[in-house]
């Protein structure tokens, strides 16, 4: 699946205007709705909400793209936005309110950096996750 | 009202400074990405780069780090290719990072996409993490080729 980069780029900058709106407000029903806008991306990138506003309203005054990106690393930011403002949602419901304004934080700064300057945080920090955490595949062995 | 207003103003601050602090990081990362730069202690690593199938004796090797969730992998990937199209002697090797963690952890790789120039006999010369460009790859692999040529 290839998607036109401009259609991420300006769902990362509705993202940040959203979870500005999270931190100003101290919302948490606010974080949820975007935590599940995250989630219905990262399910199907063409169908998340943003990329259907940008589809319906923005891409009709753009020219054709002149590059297409592939959709992996745009899922994949999209999970570890989810998870971010997933625990800025409790954070802020359950009354852990520094909890909720840290998660937003990071949020913002993720979504700011993909939007400004085409930045995907989750997907840099990727390998640096595995390089943590995984396992050598040798350490698999067949089932007898 | 009260804790309406001191929500806020938190709130205000909290963004504030996230988007300095982002700013900063993404015009730093911006001067930085894609330039190539001398290995530290350029000792050999025969049996690592092997494995991720260098092969000695190559004048030039880019050695191309990627994984799946990569958009700039791509324009690596074509710079990469174009040049050792165009240049005698240099050969594109791609390798997937999230398939050789112990290699990655060993040549000490902590994002993709990384470009490591390794010269005829195993030696990691040039490195860098980002997009490079084609010029500056061209600069660095050509004081590898010159022997050969005379």
């Amino acid at each position: 699946m290839l998607l036109d980069p401009r259609g991420p780029r300006f769902a990362a900058a509705l993202t940040a205007a959203v979870i500005v709106a999270v931190l100003v407000t101290g919302s948490g029903w606010l974080a949820l709705v975007q935590a599940a806008v995250f989630a219905v991306t990262a399910i199907d990138p063409r169908r998340g909400p943003y990329g259907l506003v940008y589809r319906a309203l923005v891409a009709p005054r753009l020219g054709r793209p002149a590059e297409l990106e592939p959709a992996a690393p745009v899922r994949f930011a999209q999970v570890v936005g989810f998870a971010f403002t997933l625990v800025a949602a409790v954070g802020y419901l359950t009354g852990v309110t520094a909890l909720g304004v840290v998660m937003a934080a990071f949020a913002l700064v993720a979504a700011f950096l993909n939007a400004a300057f085409g930045l995907c945080l989750g997907c840099e920090a990727f390998l640096a996750f595995r390089r943590v955490t995984g396992r050598p595949l040798a350490a698999r062995v067949p089932a007898p | 009202m009260e804790d309406v207003d001191r929500t806020a103003w938190t709130g205000l601050a909290v963004t504030v400074v996230a988007l300095a602090a982002a700013t900063a990081f993404g015009l730093w990362r911006r001067r930085r990405d894609g330039r190539l730069h001398a290995a530290p202690a350029p000792a050999p690593l025969p049996a690592v780069l092997t494995e991720l199938g260098v092969q000695e004796g190559t004048p030039a090797t880019l050695l191309q780090f990627s994984s799946a969730f990569c958009a700039p992998c791509r324009a690596v990937r074509r710079v990469c290719a174009d040049v050792a199209e165009t240049v005698d002697g240099v050969r594109h090797v791609e390798v997937d990072a999230e398939s050789h963690l112990d290699a990655v952890r060993e040549l000490g790789i902590w994002r993709t996409p990384t470009v490591l120039i390794v010269d005829r006999s195993g030696r990691v010369i040039q490195r860098a993490s980002g997009v490079p460009a084609k010029g500056q790859v061209i600069a660095a692999v050509a004081p590898l080729l010159e022997p050969a040529s005379r």
